[in-house]
């Protein structure tokens, strides 16, 4: 999926006053294109991710997602976007913990319409959660929940992938295989990935990386 | 110094939290409220019963009665006295003014003790008046409006006087009653001379009965007041509810600042101390608002609670509340009680928790969890012993036990029920939305258990409640048109106007019913025994449970009586016993008739056999038949022939309007408790909704990332409240007929006597189910407007890592 991004603008009101989170952004990514979002905490990462991701709304600018400005979306469509076309992983798993990890990993391939058991049970085998399928995140340790993320995010063939830093709470050794999977199955789908971290070692596994400083690209 | 710092940091949890804070005071102080407005109300009454008995029975003191109920001759008295007692005679007996039925209690004012007299007649002009003909009245203020057109005695008020009673002379009760030189009852002072002749030997045939600390109306009534107190007690349930489950959550989210405390040196005691001291302020600020909106409760429910009375069991409590200090104590003191009750379990927690225990605020109630084997097994063994209270049990404190044990287990039951279904639902479907509706659902049981218990009890109440008083509506109107068979009534003023009346009516209608009755003691009960002729209206029309063969040929030949329904339960009665209405009047039962809202036995015997042993009787009431084409034209006549006023002349129809009037007066005050207990349980139910959206955002957040609308979520949010209100609804109505079937079948029977056929009121709960749905639809409203109008930053905020 095709992604560009012009003069993207971001700015919040907060106790000492308006805050600029981003300040003129302009990025393309191309399609199958893995790329490293990094910065300084505060430099406008998470922003970014989340303005891509159709979760808020630039102060200005366009956000161009395979030729339409998604910016310009109402709110159902913009949630249509999310469910149809974006995948998201997030640092704190945020798993339904009502569902069982089948159920989990199947959520979003089923609201995306793209419901396909076969692909869901090669995707837990793969990211070794198989035999974990009917407990629930609460039974499951960090390494295996973000697996299960990250396997409910793949389920849906998204075009978009977007990682908020999903090993960060992960140990070196699970960080490394966490990625090497998602970096595979992200080629073998032919997803975009964009990925925030903080992590020089991640970064350099990427195609590219993006380095925010203050809101801009540095 | 560290105690102050310690509570400052707990105290800034709820500074931070005003709706949980506002959660907790309005719960306890509801809980307060209702607890104490309906002990306020028990108290009131009491003490009203209690002023009466002193006055009116002189309870207080011992006395020397028939054993049959029967008069006591004067000489008795005077030989007692010229022995040396200090006794005092007293002859009481029912007169009527007019339309208003008066108990007149005739009392020697020289020897009655003076603290058993309503007004002190010390005073020789006082006096004077009292015993001088024609005579003084001394009523209660509303008794004085009721008859200072009926009579011409002069009237005195006093405000210790129960309603619809007159103190008078002993020489102005005999001329009323016309019962010269008879007693009732005589009272024996305290103080008496050593070295008397003993009672026995002077009053040869009469019995001594001892003070009681009871009087009659109390011992009435106690059914009512332990109705009362159930209600109170239930509303009081469901108001604890709220608190438990709003300090348990916030105790789970203080968990970090318990473990920042202890980290930092605060004594486990030093902790608990501060959150013990944190608790007993909430119970005093919550205790005073509870007290101060229980004595509105109480004023409000007060006229309800009389008229009850009045309908019931004829006892007359004043409508107004006066205010106690004890109230505001006891009111404090279950606040207290409350508080701690609610918090015991979070408090033990906190005991055991280790120092580095971390905060689980989304499986706050999940603890529930682990104990829900437990919960079963106290739910089915609550539900055995209910059973087995039905089966072996009896006593009205037995049939509150049969309730309470029901509740209780049928709601422990209803949070593992409702878990089941929402896993059946879960499996049973299959769309991503759907399966994640059913399993969010049984997610959230565990916080909204406690509410959804609170609204099982208070539905349950409602049908339960709502059967039994229409199914007795039901019967009693039909009993109403057996009872009242006669198309006339009419009254007259005095005996020479009655024998008038009688020789008029003789040509005038197709029959002339006398209703005639006298006071009496039956099996050491107070009783009325009714003299009926022998006439068609009652072969036809009156209500029998259970008859001999020939029931009213052996009325009316005077060898059989029949009993009312309250006195066969009561004294075990079998059709065919002997009766020994008074020490020379033995006669069998030989049937047994509905006698509802009668508090009283009562006998029916032939009205020949009556009037030959009470040849004083009173006949001044009759009952008219005539067609009913007729009943205007004969209204009018009696009218004209005799001057009656219009009240001495009532129709059937008035008559039973009167009644039904009565009827649902009556049942006010069950009405207005069973809204109140659901207002209650609405308002655990949006506390809770509201707690737990507090908490939701991490579960909602993801599922909206995933392209799920806000609006959406809303809606679902809506509809799982509506299913869980649904289920719980579903879950209250069998247990609300086993409730009405409990009330009718065993309640009843112990506290009023009589045992009413239960009906179904399907539209009733079509109404009790469209009050609840609103009251659920308005305590999901204000959840659901903040969910719907989140911004999305706060649905972010889940998602950022530097949370």
């Amino acid at each position: 999926m095709v992604i560009a991004l012009r003069n993207l603008c971001k700015s919040y009101e907060t106790a000492e006053g308006r805050l600029d989170v981003l300040r003129g952004i302009d990025l393309d990514l191309g399609a199958g294109d893995s790329v490293a979002l990094t910065g300084e905490s505060g430099s406008g990462k998470s922003t970014l991710l989340h303005l891509v991701a159709g979760l808020d709304r630039p102060d200005a600018g366009e956000i161009m997602i395979g030729g339409r400005d998604i910016s310009k979306l109402d709110d159902s469509g913009r949630a249509a976007y999310r469910r149809t076309e974006v995948g998201l992983v997030f640092q704190q798993f945020n798993l339904i913990p009502s569902l069982d990890v089948a159920a989990n990993i199947a959520f979003h391939a089923k609201l995306a319409g793209r419901h396909d058991p076969t692909w869901e049970n090669e995707l837990a085998e793969r990211l070794g959660v198989g035999t974990l399928l009917t407990r629930y995140p609460e039974q499951l340790s960090s390494g295996q929940q973000q697996r299960v993320a990250i396997g409910r995010t793949l389920a849906a063939r998204p075009g978009l992938v977007l990682a908020d830093e999903p090993t960060g709470n992960l140990d070196e050794a699970n960080a490394d295989a966490v990625l090497d999977l998602m970096l595979s199955l992200a080629k073998g789908t032919g997803s975009t990935l964009l990925m925030v971290t903080h992590s020089q070692k991640l970064a350099d596994r990427l195609d590219r990386q993006v380095h925010l400083r203050s809101g801009k690209i540095a | 110094m560290t105690i102050w710092t310690v509570a400052a940091a707990l105290l800034s949890h709820w500074q931070r939290r005003p709706l949980q804070l506002g959660a907790v005071v309005l719960g306890l102080a509801l809980a307060t409220a209702l607890w104490s407005g309906v002990q306020a109300v028990n108290a009131e009454a009491r003490a009203s019963y209690a002023r009466a008995a002193a006055v009116l029975d002189q309870n207080g003191l011992a006395h020397l009665v028939s054993p049959h109920g029967r008069s006591i001759p004067q000489a008795v008295f005077v030989r007692l006295r010229r022995a040396g007692w200090n006794v005092s005679p007293v002859l009481e007996g029912e007169y009527r003014f007019g339309t208003a039925r008066l108990r007149v209690i005739g009392v020697e004012p020289l020897t009655m003790p003076a603290e058993t007299q309503a007004v002190d007649l010390r005073n020789a002009g006082e006096l004077l008046s009292f015993i001088s003909p024609p005579g003084t009245l001394i009523v209660s203020p509303e008794t004085a409006e009721k008859i200072r057109r009926q009579t011409d005695l002069a009237l005195r008020v006093s405000d210790r006087m129960p309603e619809g009673a007159a103190f008078v002379d002993i020489g102005l009760a005999e001329r009323l009653l016309r019962r010269e030189g008879e007693l009732t009852r005589i009272v024996i002072a305290e103080n008496q001379r050593p070295g008397l002749e003993p009672l026995g030997t002077l009053a040869p045939g009469l019995l001594a009965r001892e003070p009681s600390a009871q009087s009659n109306l109390e011992h009435l009534t106690e059914s009512f007041h332990l109705n009362l107190t159930a209600f109170g007690f239930l509303a009081f349930a469901v108001g604890l509810f709220i608190v438990y489950s709003t300090i348990g959550l916030a105790f789970e989210q203080r968990r970090p600042t318990f473990r920042t405390l202890r980290c930092l040196g605060v004594s486990l005691s030093a902790l608990a101390v501060s959150l013990l001291a944190e608790l007993f302020l909430f119970a005093l600020v919550a205790g005073a608002a509870g007290v101060i909106i229980g004595y509105l409760i109480a004023s409000l429910l007060l006229p309800g609670v009389a008229a009850t009375l009045e309908g019931l069991y004829g006892a007359s409590v004043p409508g107004t509340l006066s205010l106690r200090p004890e109230w505001w104590l006891s009111g404090f003191a279950i606040a207290v009680a409350g508080t701690l009750i609610s918090s015991i379990q979070s408090l033990l927690r906190l005991m055991r928790m280790p120092v580095l225990a971390a905060a689980q605020p989304q499986t706050w109630g999940r603890s529930s969890q682990t104990g829900r084997r437990f919960q079963v097994l106290a739910a089915a063994a609550l539900l055995g012993l209910s059973g087995a209270l039905i089966l072996w049990a009896d006593g009205l404190r037995a049939g509150f036990g049969v309730l309470g044990c029901l509740l209780l287990g049928a709601s422990l039951l209803l949070p593992p029920m409702l878990s089941g279904f929402l896993t059946l639902m879960q499996r049973l479907s299959s769309g991503a939305l759907v399966t994640w509706f059913w399993a969010d659902a049984r997610q959230q049981l565990p916080g909204l258990s406690l509410a959804l218990m609170a609204l099982l009890l208070a539905l349950a109440a409602n049908v339960g409640v709502g059967t039994m008083v229409s199914s007795f509506r039901l019967t009693f109107i039909g009993w109403l048109d057996q009872r009242l068979a006669a198309e006339l009534y009419v009254a007259a003023r005095n005996e020479p106007e009655a024998d008038r009346l009688r020789a008029w009516l003789a040509t005038k209608v197709e029959s002339v019913l006398p209703i005639v009755s006298v006071d009496a003691e039956i099996r050491g009960q107070p009783m009325q025994i009714f003299g009926v002729v022998d006439d068609p209206i009652y072969r036809e029309h009156w209500p029998l449970i259970v008859v001999m063969p020939d029931v009213w040929d052996r009325v009316a030949s005077g060898e059989g009586v029949l009993v009312n329904e309250q006195f066969w339960r009561r004294e075990r009665l079998r059709i065919g016993d002997q009766l020994d209405l008074a020490s020379d009047w033995k006669a069998t039962v030989v049937g047994v008739y509905s006698d509802y809202g009668n508090p009283k036995g009562q006998v029916i015997a032939g009205l020949n056999a009556l009037t030959s042993r009470h040849p004083q009787v009173s006949r001044l009431r009759y009952g008219l038949r005539v067609r009913p084409d007729q009943v205007a034209d004969l209204r009018s006549s009696l009218s004209d022939e005799f001057g009656l006023p219009p009240d001495n002349i009532v129709d059937q129809a008035a008559l039973k309007e009167q009644s039904r009037r009565i009827f649902d007066r009556t049942f006010l005050v069950t009405g207005a408790l069973n809204i109140f207990t659901l207002g209650v349980a609405a308002l655990a139910m949006f506390s809770s909704l509201l707690m737990l959206s507090e908490m939701r955002l991490p579960q909602l957040a993801p599922v909206w990332a995933m392209g799920v609308t806000r609006r959406d979520l809303a809606l679902l949010e809506i509809l799982r409240t509506l299913v869980l209100w649904l289920a719980t609804f579903a879950a209250a109505l069998p247990l609300g007929l086993v409730l009405a079937w409990v009330l009718l079948a065993v309640v009843n029977v112990e506290a009023f006597g009589w045992r009413l056929p239960m009906h179904i009121f399907p539209y009733e709960w079509v109404r009790l189910g469209l009050v609840a749905l609103a009251a659920a639809v308005v305590s999901v409203f204000i959840p659901l407007r903040r969910l719907a109008g989140l911004a999305p930053s706060e649905l972010l905020k889940v998602f950022a890592n530097e949370r």
